[in-house]
């Protein structure tokens, strides 16, 4: 539908296109880094395109490519309903120099779209008026969708409670959570006492 | 009164049918505290759906005097925790459950709070317990109402047996030996001798 977008930017930014293919009627661009802005701006001012809405904006990483992130942008016309895909290629495969215009200027969703980007991915986008962690919290170290991050690497904010065991999971003991009824502790005998194998680091009172 | 002596140990000492009953002073305030549960909701996700079915009148938890919500943790003493709990929350959560003045209980609504889940991420704390101590689990994605009720019955019967110890609602079947669905057969794992 919008192949015809495709080919006005191409005629338009001639060097700054690099690829361009269409696939089950999407249209997709890859944009040099450089030209990035111009292009956003040029799709939405222009009466052909008139993408009046930036309907998602986030990167993909590629950790054995060079550029590692491809940042990945999808516009859409409320007026001529037509959609188009820019793409572009940065960083390298240390995850540095990832650097993009921000495009929060011509599209207000641009701001939290590109927020969200640089917490999860660390792409830095130039221009931003308030670039800083919109989901995790100011003290994480890292950008957690980086297929470098481990998977199993987490920050707690608070310090987990000094009791042993504690990263069991319930239930507990071979006998709970599955048998008929709901539990009680009949078979454990008396209250009062505390049965430290069953239960270790609590304490019955 | 023949819910004071279901589940739990004797607590009326005789003398009933006198027209006088004879009992000991913990278990008269164990008895009352069961029964007036202030319950402090933290509801964080989609169980919170649950919770709200669980306190309208279909399933209608205040007839276990668990009736009252109360948004402030000083007027609380049952901290209901429903949903997932993440990093960023969990010093939220914390001060939530210090501010409540002992005696205080905590609920662990469904498998992100008791557990994490599958949300074994960077993100997310996998389990309430790693933060503060939880009395009674309540397994499910969301647990059925029956389940939460049934936690709400656990946690009233270990209240009046002064039972601090962390316990899991298992479920009303057991999956191994219920045949009723014919979906999959499950095999118990035999425990260690």
């Amino acid at each position: 539908m919008a192949r015809a977008l495709l080919e006005l930017l191409k005629k338009t930014f001639a060097g700054a296109v690099l690829e361009s293919w269409s696939q089950h009627g999407d249209e997709t661009a890859v944009i040099e880094p450089s030209r990035w802005h111009d292009v956003a701006a040029f799709l939405k001012t222009s009466s052909e395109s008139d993408m009046s809405m930036l309907t998602d904006l986030t990167a993909v990483d590629f950790p054995d490519r060079n550029p590692r992130f491809e940042v990945v942008a999808h516009f859409y016309s409320l007026s001529k309903g037509h959609r188009v895909r820019l793409k572009a290629r940065i960083g390298d495969p240390e995850g540095e120099h990832a650097h993009i215009p921000s495009l929060s200027d011509l599209w207000g969703s641009a701001n939290w779209l590109e927020r969200e980007c640089w917490d999860m991915f660390g792409v830095v986008f130039v221009g931003h008026p308030d670039l800083r962690r919109i989901l995790l919290y100011p003290e994480f170290v890292g950008h957690p969708l980086r297929k470098d991050y481990p998977a199993d690497r987490i920050q707690p904010l608070v310090e987990y409670r000094d009791v042993p065991a504690i990263d069991k999971v319930a239930p507990f003991h071979h006998d709970e959570g599955m048998a008929f009824g709901r539990q009680t502790f009949d078979h454990v005998g008396s209250v009062d006492g505390d049965d430290p194998e069953l239960f270790p680091g609590q304490k019955a009172n | 009164m023949g819910e004071l002596t279901h589940g739990s140990d004797q607590v009326i000492g005789g003398g009933a049918s006198e027209g006088i009953i004879t009992t000991r002073a913990a278990d008269l305030l164990a008895w009352a505290q069961k029964y007036s549960l202030f319950m402090y909701p933290f509801v964080t996700a989609c169980c919170g759906m649950e919770f709200m079915a669980m306190s309208s009148p279909r399933y209608d938890f205040s007839r276990f005097g668990a009736e009252a919500p109360r948004f402030s943790p000083r007027q609380a003493d049952l901290l209901w925790v429903v949903g997932t709990i993440v990093q960023r929350q969990a010093p939220i959560l914390k001060r939530i459950y210090e501010q409540m003045a002992e005696p205080k209980w905590v609920l662990a609504f469904g498998t992100c709070a008791s557990c994490g889940g599958f949300y074994d991420n960077y993100a997310c704390v996998a389990g309430i317990d790693k933060i503060i101590p939880c009395d009674v689990y309540v397994p499910g994605c969301p647990p059925r109402p029956e389940a939460v009720l049934d936690g709400l019955m656990l946690l009233m019967d270990k209240i009046q047996r002064g039972d601090k110890r962390p316990a899991v609602v298992k479920p009303r079947t057991d999956p191994a030996t219920d045949n009723t669905h014919g979906l999959v057969q499950v095999r118990r794992r035999e425990p260690a001798a």
